[in-house]
Order: C-alpha cells, then structure tokens, then sequence
C-alpha cells in the first residue's frame, strides 16, 4: 500500500519535470501517458509480491498441458485412416481449462483491490482511473504472455510425443506436431495471443462487475455458456452458425485448427479478431464504468 | 485453607449442539442473502425456460395434416414403443400351432451411390446402385400376427455382419450362429408356434438343431402369418467422426434372400406364398427390384426399411423424433450458477470472518459441513427438481403438439429423469460446496469448480475433440453426471448416432454414481482439511 502512495508523488513530480506548455490537443494524451511508467511499477509491484500470482501462473500452465496430454492420450484412431483427427488442435485442448486459470488471474487483478478496499488508496495515489486500468493490462498480459508461451510449447512437446504413441504419425497422413508446420506455427502463436485476449476481456469484466467471486462466475460463464447453447442450437443452423461465429470462445478457438479450414464458419484470424473485438468493448465499458462510478 | 475454585464448565445443553439447530442456522444465513435467493431462482428460470421455449419450432407436416396430427401415423409396437415396420414379406396364413423350416443360402445387396437421404414415398427412385451389404440388412423367416405396421413378431434371420439373430417385438434381439450365409455355408431356421409361445430354432447343416430361444408374445391373433421376409436399413457412413457431430451420409438400400427347403406345417392345405410391402420405406421401388421370385422351390425375397425401435437420430426415422433431453438445455447454465453459489456458500464465510463465529458457535467442524451440504443439497435437489418438470414436462407436451414424436415418454420414465436430473444437481452442489471448503477463496473455487464440473462436459458434448477422447471424458470426469438427462436406451441392431445430447456412455445411475463418487471423496477430504486448519 505504501508502494502505491509512493508511486502516486513520484507521478505528480513526472508531470511537473514534463513542464508546460504543451501543444494544444496533444496534452490531454500526454498528461494522461504521463503517468503510465509510474503506474506500471506500482502494478507490477502489486501483482509481483501477491501471494497467489506464482502459484497462478503455475497453474495456468500445468493445467494447459495436462488437459492437452490427457486429452492426447485418450486420442485413438481405430484402423489409423479415416479419423478426421487434428493433432494440433487435440494437442492445445488444454487452452480451454488453462483459460478459466487466465481468468481467475484477471479478476484478481481488480477485484482483490475491491474487496480489501485497496482500489481507494489506489485511486487516491493514482487519480486517473484510464491509466491505472491501462496499467493493470499492461501487467496482467506480460505474465499471461508469458505463462501462454510455456504452456502452448509444452503442450505441443506434450502432444507430439503421445500422439505419435498413438498411431497419429505422419505414417497415416496426419500432420506431424511441429513448429515448422505452418498452421500449426500460427495455431501456437494464435493461442498465447487467445490467452491473452481471455485475460484482457476478464479484466474488463471483472471491473465492470467487481466481486471477485461474482466476476468469476460471469467471466466462465461468458467463456462457456454461448459453445454449449450453439450446440443445442443444431436444429437452428442459422442461430447455430451465428453463435459460433461472434461469441469469445467459439471464435477466438478457431485458431487452434489446422485442418479443414474451408468447413469453419470463421477463419482463425477473424475469429481471433472477434475475441480481441470483445475484449476491447469489455475494457472500454470497463474505463467508462470506473470513470464514472465512486470506487 | 485454601478454598478449591472449581472451574466453570457451563453444563451441557441437549439441544444446543444438535444437527437440528445447525441446519436451521445455516438454512438461515442461505435464505437471508438475497443475491444468493435471486441467483438461484435464475438458475432454476433458466432450467425451465430455456427447456420449454428453446427447441420449440416450427410445425411437421405430413400430406394435408400437420402437427400432433402427423403422430397417428407412427406405428408403434407391442410395449407402446415408436417403432419402424417395413420388408417385404412373402406368407402364408396359418391358423393355430405349427413351424416354418427354410434354408437361407444366400443375401446379397446393392446400396445406392450418391443417393442420400430418406427413402420415402417422395424420395426419387434410387441412382445407380452398386453391390452392398449393409451391417443389419435381414433375410429370414417371421410369424407375424398381421401386416400392420406394429404388430407382434417373432423372426428368424441372417444378418448382414451380425451371423444369425432371432428378434421379436422390435425391441429384443438374441445373437445365435455367428459368421456370414453363403452357398457353401448355408443356414437352416426354424419358428415354431404353440399358442402365444414362439420358439426360434437354427442349424448349420439342417440337421443338428440349437434353441435359441422360446418367446412368449402376449395378444397373437388365432390366425397369424408366418413366411419369408427381407429387409434392408439405410446405409450409414459417418464422415465427421466426432462425439456429438452426427455427420454422416446416408444411402437407400435393398436386400435380396435366396431360400429354399420351405417347410411350413399348419397352414392351409395347398396354399400359395403371397408377396406383399410392408410399411412405407420400400414403396418407391415396387419395380423390378422389390419383391418376390419364385423358381421351383427356390425363392428370392427383395425388401428395404427395417423391423426395430425407432431411436434418436436414428438413420431409418422417418418422422421427426425427440426426447426428453432435447427440454434439459437449460439444466446447463442452472448448474453452472448452483455450482457457483454452492462454492461461495462457505468461501464468503472466510472473506469476512465469519467463519470464526460459526466455528465458534458450533465447534464440530465435520457437522457443520454436513450441515452446509444438506442446505445447499435440498435447496438445489429441490428448485432444480421443479424446474426441470417443468421444462420436461411442458416441453415435450409442446413438442408433441408440433408434430415431433417424443420418444421414451410418458410419466415413469418423466418423473425418473426429473428426480435424476434433480439429484445431479444436487450432487454436483455439493462437490462445489466442497472444493470451496477445500480452496476457501472464492475466486479459486468457482474457477475450479466450473473447470471440474462445467469444461469437462463441454469438451465431451461440443464435438472439439476426437470421438474417443470425448467419450472416456463423459466416463471419467464429473461430468459423467449429464448422463442422467439420458432417457431413451440404446440399440445395438439399430443403426444411428449414439451420441450426446440424447446418448451419453454411462448408463444413467452409473453416470450418476461417478459423480457421487467425486462429491464424496471432495467432501471427506474437506472435512479433513477443515478440522486440521485454522480457519
């Protein structure tokens, strides 16, 4: 806490070494960028010295990968031809229980200072709330980032060991699990970007919604309700279509396929880009929202 | 002298530390949170609602009716079950006791190219046909109590790839012979009547004899049909092998059994085989292909459609079929919100210290979980009960009126799903409630708890991942709990898609079972952990 009010007077004697006057019209942005690197220490501090932070990140990890191994391990194709199998994909199922750790990270990041009350002091160190919400992103997506890139590197090891266990090998025409595989590059590339953007929208909306406890519920419930209301939707293709195609986790998953890509209903950038649409929207309300309400 | 102070020790109370009082504070401290109340409420709307309105669309039509209308048309058979009745038949009268003996020599098939689609009276006549056998085209012999669709049976036959079967009443199928007919390795069948009892005999030479089974069909007319028949499903070829994707393509077929050596004693003197469609599939070929050949005492039989139940999404369905399943979208998000009040129904206590108080209040900390699972247990068992009757309940009422057969209804096998989907509920509410105990923070308990509960059930059903991986997820996790919504059985003489939402591969208690197993296990060790904390 006292980080925080420390990082708040050093903020103010940034803007005072800035001086005046500024050009009109750049000065709102600069002012209000002014504080950014002081703010990101004071974020960084935060989430570095939290007790759970390790343990979470850890977790996001272990998690992707075990999913993805055991997903792998149960993965057989009786006579080895004629499965429509996607390595790749079957490998990274992980990615949809990692994303609920991802999640449970985001909301911590706003929602602990909601319930200890710390958001105040917050506030009070750093006035303007867009800034303090830019900051928390900034943090929160360099670990995501970070865990991502170990979990989907892992996952893929993972996956290509056991899948090739399997009978899934190159032999029967599967794609091998490997980097130098184009799709498969872009589906790993793709889905520390998909953890990241799940951490981002779960900022938002845990803002927006602030008890952690709520936040989370809502968070998994954005993520995993609309895949299984588009699956009983089979009778209403349009509907059914619709749904798979706007809503986060349907969309931004279609970067994980590598094979009949002509059957999506959204090709895996755009759907990436939906996820990044919601996550953006989610942010935005979230910035408004904390403008406008009393912490 | 020194006095001796005895030290206070309050006396023991009966009532105090009773479970009763327990329940009721804990009940209490459920129903005065008003967020909680409303929450749950939603969830038990949401089982509801989305179950009546969700698959409610559209009417079926069939010729110048429509809606429930369509239904008279569905045959249904003995037990009451929705049933497809369609082969060709070649009979003969026979009134009172007596057998028919044949030798099947051959069954040969022909299934149309790039012909999908259902064979109807509207469908167009069969493409090229190219020679197969589908898995569970039939020849053999039947005693039939008449030829509407839906009447008793018992049958003999030679199967496709499933050696000889005798199957009565559409429901009930026994394996005997194994191994494929062919000119070389013939197969003798024998049906033999007395009164209401027919006895299925086979034979690999025509004279050593084996008793499959002697079946007793209640209700057979005096005067029955006994005599050869064929018949021959659609070919079914999945292309999408997933899980919960039923993709597949579908193609007409017919089967042609060659018979000879006919015997049948007890029929009228000087009676001649009459040939004869049964049923609707098999109408749009009467050409050249369906029917009866008769050369000296060599018979060719030629039929398509199927003598078995009607399943869900089954290939050979030729009206609109649900289930029950089809009203339990909602029971999804209703356990996705129970689960989460369920965890937060203890972590809350730790975030204000709470937890404290109600330790110190009642210091037994085992009862005062149980005390936590019997409220959140009744409570979820409870409204998620009233709301899945409803959803079944008028759902398929709804359903019906709009011309879809619900299969497997009626208030039995209604009111058993209702107290099962109830229990699973209640069952799962518990779990959450014990990994909340278990983790104590809230964020980390309802993200581990839809992760256990929620994320395998989705990765299960959604159809992301390979058949095999989604199946052993549906048996091993606690979402094999969903295979309570399963309220029609499976057939294996019938070919169609077994999987979810309709299908799950637990049977109903046992998928119930493997989550009790789960709630049991997380609520012992939080109960452990509980009294080895400090809270």
């Amino acid at each position: 806490m006292n980080q925080s009010m420390t990082h708040g007077r050093s903020q103010t004697m940034t803007i005072a070494r800035h001086g005046l006057p500024l050009p009109a019209g750049t000065a709102r942005t600069e002012r209000a960028l002014a504080g950014l690197p002081d703010a990101l220490r004071a974020e960084w501090t935060k989430l570095r010295t939290a007790p759970g932070t390790a343990w979470i990140l850890a977790a996001v990890c272990v998690l992707t990968i075990a999913v993805g191994a055991a997903t792998a391990a149960a993965t057989r194709c009786g006579g080895g031809t004629g499965c429509s199998i996607d390595p790749t994909k079957v490998s990274l199922t992980g990615i949809e229980a990692g994303q609920a750790v991802v999640a449970v990270l985001a909301v911590l990041v706003i929602s602990d200072e909601y319930s200890t009350g710390m958001i105040a002091v917050t506030f009070t160190a750093m006035p303007r709330r867009w800034t303090v919400l830019a900051a928390k992103a900034v943090t929160l997506t360099s670990l995501v980032l970070a865990a991502a890139v170990v979990a989907v590197a892992g996952s893929l090891a993972a996956g290509r060991l056991i899948l090739a266990g399997n009978g899934i090998t190159a032999a029967y025409g599967f794609a091998v699990v490997s980097l130098a595989h184009g799709p498969t590059a872009r589906a790993a590339l793709g889905s520390v970007l998909y953890l990241a953007l799940v951490g981002l929208l779960s900022l938002g909306i845990a803002t927006i919604v602030r008890d952690s406890a709520a936040a989370t519920g809502a968070v998994l419930g954005v993520l995993y309700v609309p895949p299984v209301i588009a699956l009983f939707l089979g009778g209403e293709p349009t509907w059914q279509r619709w749904a798979e195609r706007y809503t986060p986790m349907d969309a931004g998953l279609a970067i994980l396929n590598t094979t009949g890509l002509r059957d999506l209903v959204i090709s895996p950038w755009a759907g990436l880009g939906v996820l990044a649409g919601w996550a953006a929207a989610a942010l935005l309300a979230a910035g408004l929202l904390l403008r406008l309400r009393d912490a | 002298m020194t006095a001796t102070i005895a030290p206070y020790r309050p006396p023991q109370q009966d009532g105090g530390d009773g479970f009763a009082p327990l329940l009721h504070a804990e009940w209490t401290k459920f129903r005065t949170l008003r967020g909680w109340v409303i929450a749950i409420v939603i969830a038990a709307a949401a089982i509801a609602v989305v179950g009546v309105l969700l698959p409610a669309s559209g009417q079926s039509h069939c010729g110048s009716r429509s809606g429930a209308a369509c239904l008279a048309l569905v045959p249904t058979g003995p037990g009451g079950e929705a049933v497809n009745d369609s082969y060709y038949l070649a009979a003969q009268p026979l009134a009172g006791d007596g057998s028919i003996t044949v030798r099947v020599t051959s069954l040969n098939g022909l299934i149309s190219a790039g012909n999908g689609g259902f064979v109807g009276p509207n469908s167009p006549p069969p493409g090229t046909m190219r020679p197969g056998l589908v898995p569970w085209a039939k020849a053999g012999i039947i005693i039939t109590g008449s030829t509407r669709p839906g009447s008793a049976y018992a049958a003999m036959m030679v199967t496709g790839s499933h050696g000889v079967r005798m199957q009565y009443d559409y429901t009930s199928d026994i394996a005997a012979l194994p191994g494929p007919v062919s000119a070389a390795s013939p197969r003798w069948l024998r049906l033999t009547r007395s009164g209401d009892v027919i006895t299925g005999y086979d034979s690999a030479d025509g004279r050593h004899w084996t008793e499959v089974a002697a079946v007793h069909l209640a209700g057979l007319a005096g005067t029955v049909r006994a005599g050869m028949f064929t018949t021959s499903p659609l070919d079914f070829t999945p292309n999408f092998p997933t899980y919960a994707e039923p993709g597949g393509s579908l193609s007409a077929s017919v089967a042609t059994g060659t018979f000879d050596d006919v015997d049948l004693r007890g029929g009228a003197p000087g009676g001649r085989w009459a040939g004869q469609n049964v049923g609707a599939i098999g109408a749009n070929y009467a050409g050249p292909r369906i029917g009866l050949r008769q050369a000296g005492g060599r018979f060719t039989v030629t039929g398509s459609g199927d003598i078995g139940p009607v399943v869900a999404a089954g290939v050979n369905n030729i009206f609109i079929t649900g289930t029950l399943a089809d009203h339990l979208f909602g029971v999804f998000i209703g356990l996705l919100i129970m689960i989460v009040i369920a965890a937060m129904f203890i972590t809350v206590e730790y975030r204000r210290g709470l937890i404290r108080t109600t330790l110190a209040a009642s210091p037994r900390r085992g009862r005062l979980l149980a005390a936590k699972a019997v409220v959140i247990g009744l409570a979820t068992f409870v409204l998620g009960s009233a709301a899945v009757a409803v959803a079944v309940i008028a759902g398929s009422r709804i359903a019906h009126d709009s011309g879809i057969y619900v299969l497997a209804s009626g208030w039995p096998i209604e009111v058993r799903v209702i107290l099962r989907t109830g229990a699973m509920l209640a069952v799962a509410s518990v779990l959450a409630l014990s990994i909340g105990a278990m983790l104590r923070r809230s964020v980390a308990a309802v993200a581990a708890v839809v992760v256990v509960i929620v994320l395998p059930y989705i990765l299960g059903v959604s159809g992301v991942l390979p058949a095999s991986a989604s199946e052993w997820i549906l048996r091993v996790t606690p979402a094999a709990g969903f295979a309570v919504e399963q309220s029609v059985p499976q057939y294996q003489q019938v070919v169609g898609h077994y999987g979810p939402p309709d299908y799950y591969p637990l049977a109903p208690w046992s998928g119930l079972a493997v989550l009790c197993v789960y709630a049991a296990v997380a609520l012992g060790l939080a109960a452990w952990l509980l009294r080895r904390r400090d809270a």
